[in-house]
């Protein structure tokens, strides 16, 4: 769900795929630009949940809690303060060129935060991806996190493939003015909300 | 911050034609009598169903006296869109007006009252030296990731010039831009390919050169810019200069295809040594090499010497003095500014390489003094100088004085500063709205920017 809600949002990948299919004036450009950029964002999301796992086991329940949601909180404060975007890119841009451009986009996003809650040591937990994964990592010891990061990256994969062939092929980038909507403040808001669920549950 | 983007960004110049028509404009103004009162912005009423229609209706004062107030720009723009650097949700809100010879940065807010801007922030030339080591700042575009500035020149008043950048959210100078500029010393105007990640730069001159009046000496010795830069906008480095011919002199304004997936644009040239003729160069990328081929030659015209300033009677003819080009938002038209001969020029460059011109509308010149529609009989001074386009391409405005300095040289009788309008046919052609007459008492309009955006003030990411 998380992954669908990131494969939406214009700013983490398919409408740089977009502007590179229509720079080339080619699809096989949008969707092989698809790779590097859903490679980035999956090392992301792996990142933060892999190195929440190595230190669950080093963390009772309760400070595993805290610290995730002072981490969410505090993220998520300092993206409704401060807007950031990428300074060092340009439209000619490579393999890992995107690989590290979808990287950094989701994790100055704080992409990965949100599954913190997932990844609490213990079943009971906070709402925000207990439908979805809870079953995984029940016993997160041994959940791998490769799966976690998988099918996040899975689910984001197929939506930024179909809204980006959907918006080359048929829907254009007028939808652009008007569809725009600031998923940055929308995540921002949700990462200090989780955060505090996380905090009061 | 918005939750949507600004209603005034559109993906591609194609889709900003469709923007509705400008309601108000955002003209220079520079105080040229010396009596110590500031430069100032004035806001013109430019909607034909305002009774208010050509009539300035807000005004803003600078803080000091003797900025020079020459181009500005907006603080945000269409390049927000770009998917490398997305900030969609900025506003296009600030206008950011440097003073050329004071190096003063004003920052002007244009609401909530778009008739009433006021003043937010002033960046002092301390800072801009400290933080970027240049000075009279010219150029003011913004980029996908910043505000990108140029500057003429070092804080002592000569080179190198070059650009630097402003953070788009706190205005701070953000320090130079160029990491390897490699040959490149004059400074003057710089715009980019953004779908080839390449900036070009142009070349007036150092401060030094030009603050005290146009130097016939200089000129004559071919002392002025006569080259084109091509730049990585990406690494920041320099790629290569292409050299038009030392007799071609002041190589001034740029205006690349708002089409980023071209890699053609337009630069006008003041004048040649040759024939005192002005021409406009295209260049291109072939094989990964800067071209340039001169494609548009206008030629000086042949004048009464006793209707000729000091500098020109000796050559009994007047330089066209082509000082500013704008490009439709289509990349079809190309308007050129003649503010020697008193000519507006419209060519049509769909071929980019072979112009055609179509259209063409007189007031003002140097020996001419073509009035207006509006008023047959009062002959007007100065001539077409700083030309903007409208987004959707029918309406032109533009103004007639150049450089205070250099403005007494070529008219000794003081410019008396006037705005015009003409209309654009929908397939070329132009014709001066006779209603449209706005005279400024006392200051010279300078540049004009428009209300949501204009041909010169977007850069766009999508085709």
């Amino acid at each position: 769900m998380l992954g669908c809600y990131h494969g939406i949002n214009p700013g983490m990948g398919w409408l740089f795929a977009v502007a590179l299919g229509l720079q080339e004036k080619s699809r096989r450009a949008v969707l092989l630009s698809i790779v590097p950029i859903t490679l980035g964002h999956a090392a992301a999301i792996a990142l933060v949940v892999a190195l929440a796992q190595y230190a669950a086991p080093s963390l009772s329940y309760e400070r595993f809690k805290v610290a995730a949601a002072i981490l969410l909180v505090g993220f998520g404060v300092y993206r409704l303060v401060r807007a950031r975007h990428p300074r060092w890119v340009g439209m000619r841009v490579g393999f890992s060129g995107l690989t590290l451009w979808a990287f950094l986009m989701a994790t100055g996003h704080g992409a990965g935060l949100m599954l913190l809650p997932v990844l609490l040591p213990d079943r009971a937990m906070g709402p925000a991806g207990s439908m979805e994964m809870g079953h995984m990592v029940a016993t997160p010891s041994h959940a791998p996190w490769i799966v976690t990061a998988g099918v996040h990256s899975l689910g984001y994969l197929v939506v930024t493939v179909l809204v980006a062939l959907l918006v080359y092929e048929r829907l254009g980038l007028r939808l652009l003015r008007t569809s725009w909507l600031n998923f940055d403040l929308v995540w921002a808001i949700a990462l200090t909300v989780t955060g505090l669920i996380v905090l009061v549950v | 911050m918005l939750l949507k983007p600004d209603p005034t960004f559109y993906p591609s110049a194609k889709a900003a034609m469709e923007a509705p028509p400008e309601k108000l404009a955002y003209v220079a103004m520079l105080n040229a009598t010396g009596d110590g009162r500031p430069d100032a912005l004035a806001v013109v009423d430019v909607d034909p169903e305002s009774n208010a229609y050509c009539r300035v209706v807000g005004q803003v004062e600078m803080p000091g006296a003797g900025d020079e107030l020459h181009h500005f720009g907006w603080n945000a723009c269409s390049a927000a869109l770009c998917p490398y650097a997305p900030h969609p949700h900025i506003e296009r809100r600030y206008l950011i007006v440097p003073g050329l010879r004071s190096s003063r940065i004003h920052v002007i807010d244009t609401k909530p009252d778009p008739r009433e801007p006021h003043i937010v922030k002033v960046i002092e030339p301390e800072e801009m030296i400290r933080r970027a080591g240049y000075s009279r700042p010219h150029t003011t575009h913004c980029g996908p990731d910043g505000i990108y500035m140029s500057a003429l020149g070092s804080p002592s008043g000569d080179g190198p010039g070059g650009v630097f950048v402003l953070d788009h959210y706190t205005f701070d100078v953000l320090g130079q831009w160029e990491v390897d500029r490699g040959s490149q010393y004059f400074a003057y105007d710089f715009w980019w390919h953004l779908g080839h990640d390449v900036m070009v730069t142009s070349e007036w001159a150092t401060p030094n050169m030009i603050e005290g009046g146009l130097d016939p000496q200089l000129l004559l010795d071919g002392k002025f810019g006569h080259q084109l830069h091509f730049w990585d906008l990406r690494r920041r480095k320099h790629l290569q200069s292409v050299d038009l011919g030392s007799e071609q002199q002041l190589v001034l304004e740029l205006r690349p295809a708002h089409n980023p997936t071209k890699t053609h644009g337009f630069v006008g040239v003041v004048v040649s040594l040759k024939d005192l003729s002005s021409s406009i160069w295209a260049w291109h990328r072939d094989n990964g090499a800067w071209e340039v081929k001169k494609v548009i030659e206008i030629p000086a015209e042949p004048a009464d010497p006793e209707l000729l300033p000091e500098m020109l009677k000796g050559f009994k003819a007047v330089p066209p003095l082509l000082t500013d080009i704008d490009l439709s938002l289509d990349d079809r038209f190309l308007y050129a500014s003649c503010w020697g001969t008193g000519e507006l020029r419209q060519y049509d460059v769909s071929d980019p390489f072979n112009p055609r011109l179509s259209g063409s509308v007189r007031i003002g010149g140097i020996a001419r003094r073509a009035p207006h529609p509006r008023n047959p009989s009062a002959s007007l001074n100065g001539g077409p100088q700083m030309v903007e386009v409208s987004r959707d391409g029918r309406r032109v405005y533009f103004t007639n004085s150049l450089y205070r300095t250099w403005d007494d040289q070529f008219y000794p009788d003081g410019i008396n500063g006037w705005l015009v309008k003409a209309d654009a046919g929908p397939n070329g052609g132009i014709a001066i709205d006779s209603k449209f007459l706005l005279e400024f008492s006392d200051r010279r309009p300078h540049q004009v920017r428009l209300q949501g955006g204009d041909a010169s003030s977007d850069s766009y990411c999508y085709p």
